[in-house]
């Protein structure tokens, strides 16, 4: 009788829960049941002998993707799949809305995706793509695999955008007129959480940099944000224990962390090499913000506002996976292009490049405000969300940091303070 | 025989008016109700679960039956206005998101958000009798009074596209700014406005050339720029204002419908997004997304009222037609 009440109660309770529940994730099976109903769809469509509007095709622009495989660095956290196809869908989704658009205003549009294999040298593999007289190239490289790139004769004539490079040396003295940088820099990134942080009053940091060369230069971009805002870095270390963190956090981290004073333990970690074993395990209660817990970022899974919805859902029903900020720095691009295209007719490379850095050019990218470019150095102007793992808890900029031009442009190195020079 | 039939129908209203007066219908997009508000008393009278993620919402011609997208259930609900019980369900395709009657309440034209479609539902047969490639992220439905011409904005593809209603074919498409909202035809049909939610201006175009004949924006001291999104569009049917939901600028722009030049700012609730009038014109409601209330503005004074809390949320709103 008891056991028959129970399964009362959990049965309402799941009816309560499948009823209620607010969010739009969708499971892999019902993914699977929207895809078929979308091709029944077409179906009767078809059945009804109808055509979609296609103006006559007067532009034709080709955009390539290339990434590059990788050794894979050891990670802590088992609990996120290694991807290797980050950006290909991003670019895959943005094509088809630019050839939707395209439909309507005779432009069509074709994507080709390569990889470059560990032992193919990739400038070479580069530059045959280039003298089969490809024009755009979406790149998921790094900083020193694009500071190669640059060196390639006649690089110049053609459009790079690089989709995972934070570094703001590229963005600075290593900066080009052709090289477009959707992924916010490490500095954006540290002004946008440094303003947050500042508003919250955790003005006293405890900062913990990891081994790699470009925790070192998030660390940097911290400090610098930690300066332009007032803040003071009570206590800073290097994290290099190699040991597997799995078991000992415990007993590490509690003697790590042990000193001053400080309000909020900002750590830069990129790999995710120890940062997620910080939280619950300080010396004192305290929030961990920067490359774990409060994390500054383009694109979140917890993100729904602006339509963001739509491309989430979107997005999981092409790849059956969450979008990465690459897949979304690889949407932004294609689409920049695509929109660029669509208002100025044409896909010359100098016309393209001149609008895309000019005041006219604007995208609708699901961050409530329209994104556009720096026209000093490139760089994606773009709010940016500070996200918990399962929670949005703010977007910057925060309220009350002004700008002449834009307040996006209170995240970054502004104008005045780039070093770059086209 | 004609005069007999007039007088009824002239009854059957007027009895119809006393049950159904000046009521207000709000979706709450994340509480998944829907707010009936008294307008005389300035009241919510009545709050009633519906579906999931309720957005668009229009009323029939004769004020009996509320039309709700539930973008979530992927599906339209049909409800009687007097007790907004659910008489039935209408496919609408995947994430209905706003919808328009045809003028002698037929036909219902559909924009699925998440489909890139224009779905065409038979309002006697209840079934899908065509849809429509658009771009992507269809949301704005504008229709001419004689229901010829219908107007469907893409927010990702920025165009709004022109179809004829006879053939269900797109006839021209129009380049507008970024992430287009609403589009709606002005009482005479000679212009068609959209709304540019992020490009921050609005479209006027003329329907017969397809011409962007003006282009509107704003400029509001202390606001900055960015955050001048403009999504409802309302013209006063006498010709002399247009109000224009400005959304997380809070503010409500009274532009002038002849010359488009800016009248006022009316200042109302948080993220204000869609609007309508009551049917003597002399009250318009808005919704106010993150205040999460209601504003009620006196057309003839240019002056906010009084605003009423609702749902979580509040997106669509309708009001009875008697």
């Amino acid at each position: 009788m008891s056991a028959k009440f129970f399964l009362f109660i959990t049965f309402t309770i799941t009816l309560f829960f499948t009823f209620f529940s607010e969010t739009r994730e969708l499971s892999i099976k019902q993914l699977e049941e929207r895809k078929k109903a979308d091709i029944e769809r077409k179906k009767e469509r078809e059945k009804r002998g109808k055509k979609s509007f296609q103006k006559e095709i007067t532009i034709k622009s080709e955009i390539v993707f290339i990434s590059k495989e990788r050794e894979l660095p050891p990670v802590l956290s088992n609990l996120d799949p290694i991807l290797d196809d980050e950006g290909f869908y991003g670019v895959k989704l943005a094509i088809e809305d630019n050839l939707t658009t395209g439909r309507f205003v005779g432009h069509d549009y074709k994507a080709e995706f390569h990889r470059i294999l560990i032992d193919e040298d990739l400038d070479s593999e580069f530059e045959k793509l280039m003298k089969q007289g490809k024009k755009f190239f979406v790149v998921d490289f790094n900083e020193d695999e694009l500071l190669s790139l640059m060196k390639i004769p006649g690089i110049e004539d053609v459009l790079i955008f690089n989709v995972r490079a934070k570094n703001d040396s590229l963005r600075n003295e290593n900066c080009k007129k052709n090289f477009f940088h959707i992924p916010p820099s490490y500095s954006i990134l540290s002004d946008a959480l440094t303003q947050y942080l500042v508003k919250k009053k955790w003005k006293k940091w405890f900062l913990v940099t990891g081994p790699d060369k470009n925790d070192k230069l998030y660390s940097d971009a911290l400090k610098k944000s930690a300066k332009k805002f007032n803040v003071k870095i009570k206590e800073e270390k290097i994290w290099d224990f190699s040991s597997d963190l799995r078991r000992t956090a415990g007993k590490e981290v509690p003697i790590f962390t042990k000193g001053s004073k400080y309000d909020v333990l900002v750590v830069a970690d990129e790999e995710g090499e120890f940062g997620e074993y910080l939280a619950y395990r300080t010396w004192d209660p305290r929030p961990i913000a920067g490359t774990q817990g409060l994390k500054p970022s383009s694109w979140h899974r917890t993100h729904e506002q602006w339509g963001a919805t739509q491309m989430q859902n979107r997005f999981r029903r092409e790849s059956g996976r969450w979008m990465t900020e690459v897949d979304y720095h690889a949407w932004t691009a294609v689409r920049a292009l695509g929109e660029t295209i669509t208002r100025t007719q044409s896909n010359d490379v100098n016309e393209v490049q001149k609008y895309l850095l000019g005041e006219k050019f604007g995208l609708g990218a699901y961050k409530g405000v329209k994104v556009s470019f720096r026209s000093w150095n490139g760089q994606l102007r773009q709010p940016i969300l500070l996200a918990a793992p399962r929670s949005m808890v703010s977007v910057s900029p925060q309220e009350g940091y002004i700008h002449p031009v834009s307040e996006l442009d209170t995240m970054g190195e502004d104008e005045p303070e780039s070093t770059c020079k086209f | 025989m004609k005069l007999l039939f007039l007088i009824v129908a002239f009854f059957s209203i007027l009895s119809f008016s006393n049950v159904n007066a000046n009521l207000a219908y709000i979706t709450n997009e994340k509480d998944n109700t829907v707010s009936v508000i008294d307008i005389k008393k300035k009241k919510v009278i009545k709050t009633v679960k519906v579906g999931q993620r309720p957005r668009g919402i229009i009323m029939s011609k004769d004020g009996k039956l509320v039309l709700i997208c539930a973008s979530d259930d992927d599906r339209v609900e049909v409800r009687e206005a007097e007790t907004l019980k659910l008489k039935y369900h209408l496919p609408s395709g995947p994430d209905p998101e706003l919808f328009i009657l045809s003028p002698d309440d037929s036909t219902l034209y559909i924009a699925n958000e998440d489909d890139a479609m224009v779905t065409v539902v038979d309002m006697n047969d209840k079934m899908i009798i065509d849809d429509i490639p658009v771009g992507v992220e269809p949301e704005g439905m504008g229709l001419t009074n004689n229901g010829k011409v219908l107007v469907n904005t893409s927010e990702t593809t920025n165009m709004a596209h022109f179809i004829d209603t006879n053939t269900l074919e797109i006839i021209e498409n129009v380049l507008v700014d970024a992430r287009p909202r609403v589009a709606m035809f002005t009482p005479d049909d000679k212009e068609v406005w959209v709304s540019a939610e992020i490009g921050g201006t609005v479209k006027v175009i003329n329907p017969s050339s397809k011409e962007v004949t003006h282009t509107i924006g704003f400029e509001i001291p202390g606001v900055n720029e960015e955050s001048i999104q403009p999504v409802g569009v309302r013209h006063s049917k006498d010709g002399k204002y247009t109000f224009i939901a400005l959304g997380p600028a809070n503010r409500i722009a009274v532009v002038d419908q002849q010359t488009k030049e800016l009248v006022k700012y009316l200042l109302v609730g948080q993220r204000v997004w869609q609007l309508a009038f009551t049917p003597d014109q002399k009250t318009l409601l808005s919704t106010n997304g993150v205040s999460n209330d209601v504003s009620f503005i006196n057309v003839d004074k240019l002056k906010v009222e009084k605003s009423v809390k609702v749902g979580r949320f509040p997106w669509g709103v309708v009001i009875s037609p008697n």
